[in-house]
């Protein structure tokens, strides 16, 4: 409190002396905020495409203008009300499983005692994320070929008779995008979860300890409550990514026979405005996606703020 | 205090057994399939379609470094991704840092709103189709350009160096001030050197990205082979050996007819040249990126 009535104390009035005082800082954000308008405000602009026929030739004010037909039109095809079943799906799987697995991982990792080891795994386990998607869809493409180490322990194992063609199957596409994420991000989504259980109070363990409670009950009862809070907050922060979490893999590992399950919102605003030239359309996609992904952080925040947990804003 | 002379009830020795075999089958799913590939890389193509190659080659040829190494292509993308690698992070870090400066300034005037104006572009964005346009007015498109300017600043990235510098002590900034130190002179010798390990952890973050990004390069510089990327480079052959799938006769790759070469083992070797820098050197910039994301994860 007395903190906040320092700062409030020290807000300084807007005079000429003062903003001589600061003319380097004011030139400053001058300049950062046209950068900023060119490249992320006017393109907001743009969104005037979704309601007009828009062609390169009449540019943006001497397109037709056509008002919700774009939408009508998005909504009475059957396929973006695919695509966005397909975006949501994939979105909520990837994030349920890269969560679980982070916390997993973090947890268990803390209980390994023997030191060298500890940091081993985990200097590996950041490892995929920095490798790019091209690369680990590459390697998972690999893995999963008909001569690919899956198949080849499927087929040693007796699993299966013959190699699978895991990329034809329509049911293994959104398991894989799901795998393919954990096997990426589960270290390094990790990392700040281990920063999260070591700021626990240390003699809680102790006390745990002297009571008698096993390994099980102390991750139960202190570390997963003590690192709870991160998790709200993360959860929070991502939940307006699940719409974004729809491209890159699904691009890459998409084919035509699995074209049903794997397009994304994202690849339909590609196909549509770029491939097809139909700038109106993907805009009006592209607009209905950035809605929905603010709403889901609203909501998200205010489910945080009334089960009071720490919120975003 | 971590080893107690206690006696281990049983329990907690199966836990350990189980937690230790999970670690090692967490390792080994993470170090398979880019070893795999490594060992592939160094195998011969038509042989290594039989399968069957785990972690060492069967048949060593270097026929598929050759390969990629002799493609006009491959060689503009790694000039490419080197330039956009160093000049996008050169870039984004000054511009970020200096923005991170104005906006932790206490008695910045517009400092809120600043600050505001940024964070929104953090939530909304044009999306794909606006922002070209804009780009292809802007003669973007068609240019190297293209991938260091547009992604210089990044709200994200802001809000971490803000929070550092909001987190020095004051009294710094205000006796330079005193002794008649200009802002830029207060940003770039006395906040700047305190900020090393933040600035290294943004790089870091900025030229991973630059390095591994593709889709810039497919999107506006489609038709410009002298601006191609390692990533876009690997991205085609990807799709070529999507494309075969399965087929064995899909000989005489990357137009050099030599019978030993196939696209997944010229892929493979593509792979390995691009994974290689980052491999080699993210163990040891680990203290930076954990201190970023710690940092960048608490914010506000």
């Amino acid at each position: 409190m007395k903190r906040k009535a320092k700062t409030k104390a020290a807000r300084v009035p807007i005079t000429w002396k003062e903003v001589k005082r600061q003319k380097f800082l004011i030139i400053c954000s001058l300049i950062f905020v046209i950068y900023g308008i060119i490249f992320y405000y006017v393109p907001l602009g743009g969104w005037i495409m979704a309601f007009e026929n828009y062609k390169p030739k009449t540019g943006l004010l001497g397109s037709k203008f056509v008002g919700l037909d774009k939408f009508k039109f998005l909504f009475s095809d059957a396929t973006f009300i695919r695509v966005i079943r397909n975006t949501l799906a994939m979105g909520v799987l990837n994030l349920v499983a890269t969560f679980v697995m982070a916390i997993l991982f973090a947890i268990l990792l803390n209980e390994i005692r023997f030191g060298f080891g500890k940091k081993l795994v985990q200097t590996i386990s950041y490892m995929p994320h920095f490798l790019s998607w091209i690369i680990v869809t590459g390697i998972l493409h690999d893995a999963l070929s008909n001569s690919g180490i899956v198949n080849e322990l499927l087929l040693n194992f007796g699993f299966v008779d013959r190699a699978v063609n895991f990329f034809a199957n329509k049911s293994f596409f959104w398991p894989i995008v799901a795998f393919a994420n954990v096997w990426k991000e589960t270290g390094w989504n990790a990392i700040i979860y281990l920063a999260a259980i070591t700021s626990i109070d240390p003699s809680l363990y102790e006390a745990a300890a002297i009571d008698g409670a096993g390994r099980w009950a102390k991750i139960k009862h202190i570390t997963l409550p003590g690192i709870k809070p991160t998790i709200m907050i993360l959860l929070l922060m991502n939940v307006g990514n699940v719409l974004n979490a729809g491209f890159e893999v699904q691009y890459l590992l998409g084919n035509g026979l699995v074209k049903r399950v794997s397009d994304t919102i994202d690849i339909y605003v590609l196909t549509w405005g770029i491939s097809q030239n139909d700038y109106s359309l993907g805009t009006a996609a592209g607009i209905f996606k950035s809605l929905v992904a603010i709403i889901l952080i609203v909501v998200a925040n205010q489910i945080a703020k009334r089960s009071g947990e720490q919120r975003l804003f | 205090m971590k080893r107690t002379k206690m006696k281990t009830k049983w329990p907690d020795k199966l836990f350990v057994v189980c937690n230790t075999l999970f670690m090692i089958a967490f390792v080994v799913i993470t170090l398979y399939p880019v070893l795999n590939t490594v060992a592939i890389s160094f195998n011969d193509g038509m042989d290594a379609v039989r399968g069957g190659i785990h972690l060492w080659p069967r048949k060593f040829v270097l026929k598929n470094y050759e390969t990629v190494l002799h493609q006009q292509n491959m060689i503009t993308g790694a000039y490419i991704s080197v330039a956009r690698t160093v000049i996008g992070t050169l870039l984004a870090l000054v511009a970020n840092a200096l923005l991170a400066y104005v906006v932790s300034r206490k008695r910045f005037l517009f400092r809120s709103q600043l600050s505001l104006f940024w964070v929104i572009t953090m939530y909304v964005n044009g999306g794909l189709i606006p922002v070209l346009l804009v780009y292809r007015s802007l003669g973007l498109t068609n240019s190297f350009w293209v991938y260091v300017i547009p992604g210089m600043i990044s709200a994200f990235n802001m809000l971490v160096l803000r929070t550092y510098m909001e987190g020095l002590p004051e009294s710094l900034a205000e006796s330079a001030q005193i002794d008649g130190a200009g802002d830029f002179t207060i940003f770039s010798r006395i906040i700047s050197p305190l900020c090393k390990p933040v600035y290294a952890t943004v790089a870091l973050f900025v030229a991973v990205g630059q390095w591994n990004s593709w889709f810039d390069a497919m999107i506006y510089n489609r038709m410009r082979s002298e601006y191609t990327t390692l990533q876009y480079e690997l991205m085609k052959l990807l799709s070529s050996v999507m494309q075969q799938s399965g087929s064995a006769n899909s000989m005489a790759a990357a137009g050099q007819g030599a019978a030993t070469v196939t696209p997944v083992s010229v892929r493979a070797a593509a792979t390995v040249v691009t994974m290689l820098p980052i491999i080699c050197l993210y163990p040891f910039l680990q203290r930076y990126f954990v201190t970023g994301l710690t940092i960048g994860g608490v914010k506000e």
